[in-house]
């Protein structure tokens, strides 16, 4: 009898150990999103699917990547020094949200303004609107640090976000498989 | 229709395209009572499917929603 319930006991202990394992392996309720593109159209969407998951009570974390870094820079803060490559990227690259263009008629520019014109009429927000409203739900937005190298940013010229770090690919995978939403865009 | 219903809190989200409607609830929600009942004045046909959703994820009610013309009224109920 001892015996058995010896057995049971180292049992459930066994069991007890595993589902620790298990839940410490359970995402949590997170959206990580990778945001690679520069386009007018695909940073909205981004924007509005991470405040949206936020008001839905989620941990957001933005990801930004390649194209989606120069999103990120502030129009009215200075360059610092760069060398010729890194002054050739900051001028044709767009500086900051309010430069970015529609990936699809865009029409040399006038597409992206009727666009807005539009969106303002429609009282859909402004990438910078929805940056704030970002800020103010707490959303994390890691920068790639890669990117800004190569494309040779500096620091000194991104926006003031209250929650921006810059890292590389082991963060945002960390971030990534604690979630239960992954997104690329 | 609903009589019965009586709201603490009116929110007027007129005009507000997605994701606005569920960004201000969300936020809203926080300042009234548990068992509290907000109502939602929204133009956006968009909220007849996302407030539901928002509900039953953050755990809250809607009670009762109403439309015409073009007007779309919701009411929801905290309930965490």
């Amino acid at each position: 009898m001892a015996e058995q319930l010896a057995q049971i006991e180292s049992q459930i202990a066994e069991m007890k150990q595993q589902l620790d394992a298990l839940s410490g392996r359970m995402p949590s309720n997170k959206l990580s999103m990778v945001v690679f593109s520069g386009d007018l159209d695909k940073i909205l969407a981004s924007f509005v699917i991470a405040t949206g998951a936020a008001a839905m009570g989620m941990d957001v974390v933005m990801f930004f990547t390649f194209w989606g870094t120069p999103v990120l820079r502030d129009k009215n803060k200075g360059e610092g020094q760069k060398d010729l490559m890194g002054k050739m990227f900051g001028q044709m690259l767009p500086k900051g949200a309010c430069a970015v263009k529609l990936s699809k008629m865009n029409m040399a520019g006038l597409g992206t303004a009727m666009m807005k014109s539009l969106m303002k009429k429609k009282n859909v927000a402004s990438l910078d609107q929805m940056m704030e409203l970002a800020a103010e739900l707490d959303i994390k937005i890691y920068v790639c640090e890669m990117s800004m190298d190569l494309m040779g940013f500096k620091r000194e010229e991104m926006i003031n976000y209250p929650d921006l770090t810059y890292c590389g690919v082991a963060k945002f995978l960390e971030e990534a498989m604690d979630s239960r939403v992954q997104l690329f865009i | 229709m609903s009589e019965a219903i009586k709201a603490d809190k009116v929110m007027d989200l007129k005009g507000l395209p997605c994701p606005m409607p569920v960004v201000k609830i969300s936020k809203g929600i926080k300042d009234v009572q548990v068992g509290q009942v907000i109502e939602v004045l929204t133009t956006d046909p968009g909220s007849l499917t996302d407030f539901p959703a928002w509900a039953r994820t953050s755990g809250n009610e809607i009670l009762e929603t109403e439309q015409g013309n073009g007007l779309i009224k919701i009411y929801v109920k905290r309930k965490v």
